[in-house]
């Protein structure tokens, strides 16, 4: 439908989103990410029957961690929809950003230019489909 | 076969959309049943298979074929009507140069057959080319075309009215130098000459000459043939080939007595002098002789030159006039007078000054060769008017004085020259004619066409091409559609006051404004689809598109025909009830409203109603319409789908709905028949709040206030109640299309009364024709699990008659051997696709090729127009050779759609398919961020960096192959399992059938007719007798399943076998369930008590042994343990057996009563016939409500049986001599097996399919199928469908000798593995297991990579395959590159 969404996601394909692993969350927030979210089938309509349950659970589990670091645990987000709802996709992406422009960029981000005397590159956030 | 074309090559089309951008045509969109607007260039939805686009043409409009020149008159309209003049402009001057002449002076031939004239007035289709031309002559700058690079060929054209100017302007895009040579002073011909300035003002033909003369076109005034040069001075000046394109200059004379006197003049001259300035009024009192537009033009520009009084005679009447009508209107309107019927007979004079004219009466008599009436003079009719000036204005002819000896050209009647019709071509071959010269006086687009025709040959003739060759033309125009459009009157441009442009030269009639054209344009109806204005070809730079694609007739050799034509929704217009339906415009059918749910849909899914576009508060489901209705529409079956789709888009319109959400479901009985449907039907009742009325709405209103509807009806009770909706949904039943009935008729396949194909009972997807099967709704109407089903079962019977066929056909791959590319220094090549302008046009492609250079490992880049096309295909893979790559990137589209053809493309390089990376530059970027081209730029090389980071870490995945065995194990041996045995033996396949019981045949053994008649029995006995008898079948029977495992292709199911209970193993490689379901024992209603209550089973067979002699009254209850708190699902099978017996009764003895208690009637499909045919027959039908069942009481001289009547409002005590329970079913032996097998169960403990919809047969695990009523209750002859589903599925297994598998499984590092078990408990498919050596062992078979273990493992011992921790991470770092 070609819907347009802001152009500060930047998607990776996993086969279910009950593949992504905390590291990998945690990895991007280390790395300078400003917000992870993740888009999943429908709750009782996963493909693998029970991933995105999975990836809910590790979702909390990552805003716990990041919320206890200082990152703030709201940049990590879980979303679901079927694949008919492009609409919904973009609606996602729109207020993931929102969220994320809100909160300003990642603090680690700003700690490392600040340590470095160096402006802190502006950079996107990521969204894994 | 007749395929029709599409005009996209689908080889060629990319489904980039570029043309749907371009189309000017918008027409309703079928996918949003009607709500929307698509373009005649168009993929029907998104996710369409195959994904190119493709064009509806329905043939040419008879506006194009009307028109000489065959101008795509639609399309320039549309474009008007879209604002989009310049492109209007051009596809005018694709058939025609004079787009501004033509806009004043053409006559329009279009007009009079534009389909919009049968509904209301034509479309102005001059009007608006005139428009559009202006609007170019305003912007101040010519929008010329592109030329061919010149041409060394000179042409001579000779002659610059309206067929010379166009043949120059079309030589000249060929890039071939051309001189006009005219004789007068002056360029134009007779648009100049001949049209006076007030309707084709000087300035408009300088523009057009000077457009063409833009172009390069040499314009030599007076330069006459015969007078300045010849043929043959032309032929020596180095002119390759001439078109002569004279016109028609010479006026005819009247032959009348005194035509030589002074005064007396013809009337072209006069044209011709006025024209170039050196004309003075003809006289004071001037008559005009003659009726065509020259006498018009002649009169009309006398006034002009200051005559007073003008007049006309023309011999016949005004409705024989050759002048244009609007052109005599207007004349009459300056003061031109007209005589009819009257004819000169001499002019008077004295002293050589004219005094007047003797004329004559006429009189219409008999047709002439023309057809029209011939005039005849009335002797004596004689007299004279007075006159000082006469204009003879009776037609003209070429002037062929020009032509000397050397141009020796053959003259044809009325001295035209002589040409080839459809060539133009003379008798000397390099010289072409054209326009008046040919055809005498016509018209300003005759001439057009035929010098447009004359270039177009010399173009050939230059080119050494045959002349004729594909130029016939084979236009159809289309019939004008029946459409209800609102009249709209024409719009008209304003003409100037008739007294004061009498008195000028100046333009009579004026343009169209903007807005009047832009509203004039709209009332076009598209009527031809595609208006072949040929955007979509300059759009599509793949060049898939080709608009002179035919029909193409095809004969296939094929030893068996499925249908699967399927039904369409009931129109509800065309039925008697006024459901305002097509008036209101908030009464909407289901489709419609299904549409206006769906996301995808006109309205992306926000519910409101079409009238406000509002949220609906209230909203009405009327069921039955167009189903169970003889009356209104003829339809007496049920549909069968309609009451589940109802309840479905009520609860999601109540999960669309902002606010609370009323639903109300008006139906006659609520048919939730199906598998678990009941559940669904409690959840919306119960727990939604959906509300469902038992009645019929009888009376329908519009509501003026708010525009919603009010319904009348009539309560369960009798009394009259109404109520206000916002919307109203009819929910249209199914019905054949007619073309579908033909297609059947066409392939000699017998259609029933309603025109379904017509099966036998016990044979669902056979048709009366041997070797033709049919399966889905046009075999009768049926939801998509049943269409599903039944789709496989004429699978299965076709594979059975056609199976030493298999595989006789098929072709097969050679690739080379795989390249060991382990250890090796990545080398990655990244290939950009541009997608035409879909990713070109947005992201800078060159910028990010550039940019992909700089990245590590990478060799190569390059960028093409369509990387996925042929020829790059073929370049890549030099280039994979020739930089010796070993990862690949392709930035383009989605993996979704492009990725097996590029992994394709590697396997053909000796590349492992795995070694190959997308990144989506086009749908996840281009796409979605067109305003932004430099981030979009920013953002693809983002991608290109994550792909090529995570290209490099990418291993080779060599994928495995295991044996199948071809072998099916059947459990039960019921009608569903034997026929499954059969189907899958029939195929070829060897089977074994087990069955617990030592008989084969199952419930079915206690079964007697189906409703239909067709005997049960009779038919498991051939069933057993074939079974039993077969080579490729063996029969365990008195038999239990008592192990079980293996995957798909190789399992291993344990049984014993008794009565000597030894065990035995089985191997094979497909699984079919068939352990069927038996008649619940009811404890209601004193059964098992008093021996005159007996289950419908029972009584079928009671009946059978001993008839119905002996009874006078029997009672049959319904629901008898189904929809209850105990058992909420509906059985399915008993209203039609309690309609079955009842009938059987009344057969035995019409004056037997039979009383039928019942909560809802479902006998669903085409069995609703036999529920009208016993109430015909006097069978009575009381319902009763869950909460107060009927009480039945034992007494001697009978059962009493008790209940409350709804309609009566009282209760009712019948005595009967027997009850009949109509008990439902209840699954049989699926606790132990399942648990065996693993297997899963619903709620009542039927066996649960894959997916409810789309794999009706299939179990979750692969390789396992289930039929019958194990599956859930149904009839026999539907056990019998899904039986031949579950073979013809599980054949698709057996039919290979090996299974390729997916290598992106998870596979355990054993060194890390702790043995924690959370794998193999969050699997969801149990496959990891912990082996011997105490470490999770994941089977790559069983696997099905969904990656779950890998990201629960907590000592991160389990990686996925092209997956791996490091390629995921690998991405996030490439993404995040430089950030910190």
């Amino acid at each position: 439908m070609r819907l347009s969404y802001p152009v500060h996601v930047r998607v990776i394909r996993v086969p279910c989103t009950g593949k992504v692993d905390l590291v990998h969350i945690l990895r991007a927030f280390e790395k300078g990410a400003d917000g992870v979210y993740l888009v999943g089938c429908m709750e009782g309509s996963c493909h693998y029957e029970q991933g995105n349950f999975r990836a809910r659970k590790r979702v909390e589990q990552a805003q716990r961690l990041l919320e206890a670091v200082g990152t703030g645990g709201e940049r990590v987000q879980m979303y679901n929809l079927t694949s008919g709802e492009a609409p919904k996709f973009a609606q996602y992406a729109r207020e993931m950003s929102e969220r994320i422009l809100a909160l300003g960029p990642n603090p680690a981000k700003l700690a490392a230019a600040a340590g470095q005397g160096q402006a802190a590159q502006g950079s996107g956030k990521k969204g894994v489909a | 076969m007749r395929q029709y074309p599409r005009f996209v090559d689908l080889a060629k089309c990319t489904a980039c959309g570029e043309c749907a951008k371009v189309c000017p045509i918008g027409l309703s969109n079928e996918y949003d049943a009607g709500l929307s607007l698509r373009r005649a260039a168009y993929k029907r939805y998104p996710q369409a298979i195959p994904g190119a686009y493709a064009i509806s043409k329905l043939g040419q409009s008879p506006c194009k074929v009307a028109c000489p020149a065959g101008i795509s008159v639609q399309g320039y309209v549309n474009l008007i009507a879209a604002g989009r003049y310049r492109e209007a402009l051009a596809v005018i001057r694709q058939e025609n140069p004079l787009p501004a002449v033509c806009g004043r002076v053409c006559t329009h031939p279009c007009e009079a057959a534009c389909a919009r004239g049968k509904l209301d007035e034509p479309i102005a289709i001059r009007d608006l080319k005139r428009f559009v031309a202006e609007w170019e002559i305003a912007q101040g700058e010519m929008d010329l075309p592109e030329t061919k690079p010149p041409r060394p060929e000179k042409v001579a054209i000779i002659g610059s009215g309206p067929a010379g100017l166009a043949a120059a302007y079309y030589l000249a895009l060929e890039g071939i130098g051309v001189t006009i040579f005219e004789a007068l002073p002056v360029a134009g011909g007779m648009l100049r000459v001949g049209i006076p300035d007030y309707r084709l003002p000087p300035r408009i033909l300088d523009y057009e000459i000077d457009y063409i003369k833009a172009l390069g076109v040499e314009i030599r005034l007076d330069a006459g043939l015969g007078r300045d040069f010849t043929l043959a001075s032309l032929q020596e000046e180095g002119y390759k080939a001439v078109i002569m394109a004279l016109g028609a200059h010479h006026c005819l004379s009247l032959g009348v007595e005194g035509e030589q006197t002074a005064g007396v003049q013809p009337g072209v001259e006069f044209l011709r002098r006025a024209a170039l300035g050196q004309a003075q009024a003809p006289g004071q009192r001037v008559v005009v002789v003659g009726g065509g537009n020259v006498a018009l033009d002649s009169a009309r520009t006398a006034l002009r030159l200051g005559s007073e009084e003008v007049t006309i005679l023309y011999r016949r009447t005004r409705a024989e006039m050759p002048a244009y009508e609007e052109e005599t209107e207007e004349a009459l309107e300056e003061g031109v007078k007209i005589e009819y019927l009257v004819a000169p007979k001499r002019f008077l004079s004295q002293n050589g000054r004219l005094l007047g004219v003797e004329v004559i009466r006429m009189e219409l008599g008999a047709p002439d060769a023309s057809g029209r009436a011939r005039p005849q003079e009335i002797p004596g009719s004689e007299y004279v008017i007075e006159a000082d000036g006469a204009l003879a204005a009776i037609g003209q002819e070429p002037d062929l004085a020009c032509l000397d000896q050397t141009c020796n050209l053959q003259v044809g009647p009325k001295h035209c020259l002589q040409v080839d019709p459809l060539t133009l071509q003379s008798s000397l071959p390099h010289v072409f004619a054209g326009g008046d010269a040919v055809l005498g006086p016509a018209t300003v687009i005759q001439a057009v066409a035929q010098g447009k025709e004359a270039a177009r040959s010399v173009v050939r003739l230059l080119d050494g091409a045959d002349l004729a060759q594909g130029r016939q033309k084979d236009w159809q125009a289309v019939e004008a559609p029946q459409v209800k459009a609102k009249p709209q009157a024409r719009r008209r441009p304003p003409q100037a006051d008739p007294v004061e442009r009498a008195r000028s030269f100046g333009e009579v009639v004026g343009p169209l404004d903007e807005e009047a054209a832009r509203a004039e344009a709209s009332r076009c109806l598209a009527c031809a689809g595609c208006a072949e204005c040929m955007l979509c070809m300059q759009a599509c730079l793949a060049e898939a598109i080709d608009h002179g694609q035919r029909p193409r007739e095809q004969r296939l050799q094929v030893g068996s025909v499925i249908l699967a034509s399927g039904c369409r929704p009931f129109q509800p217009q065309f039925t008697g009830l006024d459901y305002r339906y097509g008036l209101n415009p908030n009464v909407v059918t289901s489709l419609e409203f299904e549409r206006l749910l769906s996301p995808g849909g006109p309205t992306q899914g926000h519910l409101v109603r079409p009238s406000d576009h509002q949220e609906p508060k209230k909203i009405a489901w009327l069921q039955c319409v167009g189903s169970r209705d003889l009356n209104q529409c003829g339809n007496g079956y049920c549909s069968s789908v309609c009451c589940m789709y109802a309840i479905k888009q009520a609860l999601v319109a109540k999960e669309h709905a902002h606010q609370d959400l009323d639903c109300a479901i008006f139906n006659m009985d609520l048919r939730t028949f199906g598998k678990d449907y009941e559940r669904y039907f409690l959840r919306a009742r119960d727990q939604e709040g959906v509300r469902f009325i038992k009645s019929r709405a009888h009376t329908l209103w519009d509501d003026p206030a708010d525009g919603g509807v009010r319904i009348e009806y009539a309560s369960s009770d009798g009394q009259a109640q109404e109520e206000a909706f916002d919307l109203v949904v009819l929910s249209v039943g199914l019905e054949v299309a007619p073309e579908a009935a033909e297609l059947a008729e066409r392939l000699g396949v017998e259609l029933d009364r309603y025109r379904f194909a017509a099966t036998e009972p016990l044979a669902p997807v056979a048709t009366s024709r041997p070797g033709v099967l049919v399966c889905g709704s046009f075999q009768g109407p049926k939801d998509i699990p049943s269409s599903v089903t039944e789709a496989s079962a004429a699978a299965c019977a076709a594979a059975g008659q056609l199976a030493p066929a298999r595989w006789s056909a098929t072709r097969s791959l050679e690739v080379p051997p795989e390249l060991e590319v382990a250890g090796q220094e990545p080398r990655v090549g990244v290939f950009v696709c541009k997608c035409g302008i879909n990713i070109a046009g947005v992201v800078d492609v060159p910028e990010v090729t550039r940019y992909a250079a700089t990245l590590p490992h990478v060799v190569h880049t390059d960028n093409g127009l369509f990387v996925c096309s042929q020829d790059v295909q073929e370049q890549m893979k030099q280039k994979i050779k020739e930089h010796r790559l070993n990862r690949v990137v392709v930035a383009s589209c989605s993996p979704k759609t492009h990725e097996p053809i590029f992994m394709d493309t590697l396997r053909a390089c000796g590349l492992n398919k795995y070694l190959f990376e997308m990144a989506n530059i086009r749908n996840q970027d281009s796409w979605v961020h067109q305003g932004e081209p430099a981030k979009a730029t920013d953002k693809a090389k983002d991608l290109v960096r994550m792909a090529v980071a995570r290209a490099a870490t990418l291993k080779a995945l060599p994928e495995k192959t295991v044996g199948v065995n071809q072998r099916a194990l059947v459990v039960g041996g019921g009608v569903a399992g034997l026929t499954a045995a059969l189907g899958v033996a029939e195929q070829g396949f060897e089977v074994v059938l087990v069955e617990k019981e030592p008989q084969l045949g199952g419930f079915a053994r206690r079964l007697t007719a189906t409703i239909e008649g067709a005997d049960i029995n009779a038919h498991l006995d051939r069933l057993v007798e074939r079974v039993s008898g077969h080579e490729r079948i063996q029969v365990l029977t008195q038999t239990l399943v008592v192990k079980f495992s293996g995957f798909r292709g190789n399992f291993t199911t344990e049984v014993i076998v008794g009565p000597g209970m030894y065990e035995r193993k089985i191997n094979h490689g497909a699984l079919i369930l068939a352990t069927g379901a038996g008649e619940y024992q009811p404890s209601e209603y004193l059964y098992g008590q008093d021996p005159r209550v007996l289950t419908q089973v029972e009584l079928a067979q009671r009946l059978r042994e001993k008839g119905a002699g002996d009874l006078r009254a029997v009672v049959m209850i319904q629901c008898v343990g189904s929809r209850n708190d105990e058992c909420p699902n509906c059985s399915r099978i008993c209203c039609q057996s309690a309609v079955k017996n009842a009938l059987h009764l009344k057969e035995a003895d019409p004056e037997l009563q039979v009383y039928v208690l019942y909560r809802d009637i479902r006998t669903y499909g085409l069995m609703e016939d036999y529920y009208t045919q016993a109430r015909q027959k006097g069978v009575l039908f009381f319902r009763f409500d869950l909460e107060q069942p009927p009480q039945v009481e034992a007494a001697p001289e009978g059962l009493r049986v008790s209940f409350l009547d709804h309609v009566l409002g009282r209760p009712i005590s019948v005595r009967a001599d027997l009850l009949a329970l109509s008990a439902g079913m209840r699954p049989q032996d699926t606790d132990e097996l399942s648990s065996i097998m693993k297997l899963a169960r619903n709620q009542d403990g039927y066996l649960l399919e894959a997916h409810v919809k789309l794999r009706p047969v299939d179990m979750a695990s692969e390789g396992v199928y289930v039929c019958g009523t194990a599956h859930g209750p149904k009839l026999v002859g539907e056990s019998i469908a899904q039986a031949q589903a579950a073979a013809g599925r599980a054949a698709t297994l057996l039919s290979q000798t090996e299974l390729a598998l997916s290598p992106v499984t998870s596979r355990v590092d054993p060194e890390r593995c702790a043995a924690c078990l959370v794998c193999v408990l969050s699997c969801p498919y149990g496959v990891p297991r912990i082996n011997q050596e105490g470490v999770s062992e994941i089977d790559e078979a069983l696997c099905r990579g969904c990656g779950i273990c890998a990201a629960e493992c907590p000592a991160k011992a389990i990686q996925l395959n092209w997956y791996e921790d490091d390629q995921i991470l690998s991405q996030v770092e490439g993404l995040l590159e430089g950030v910190m």
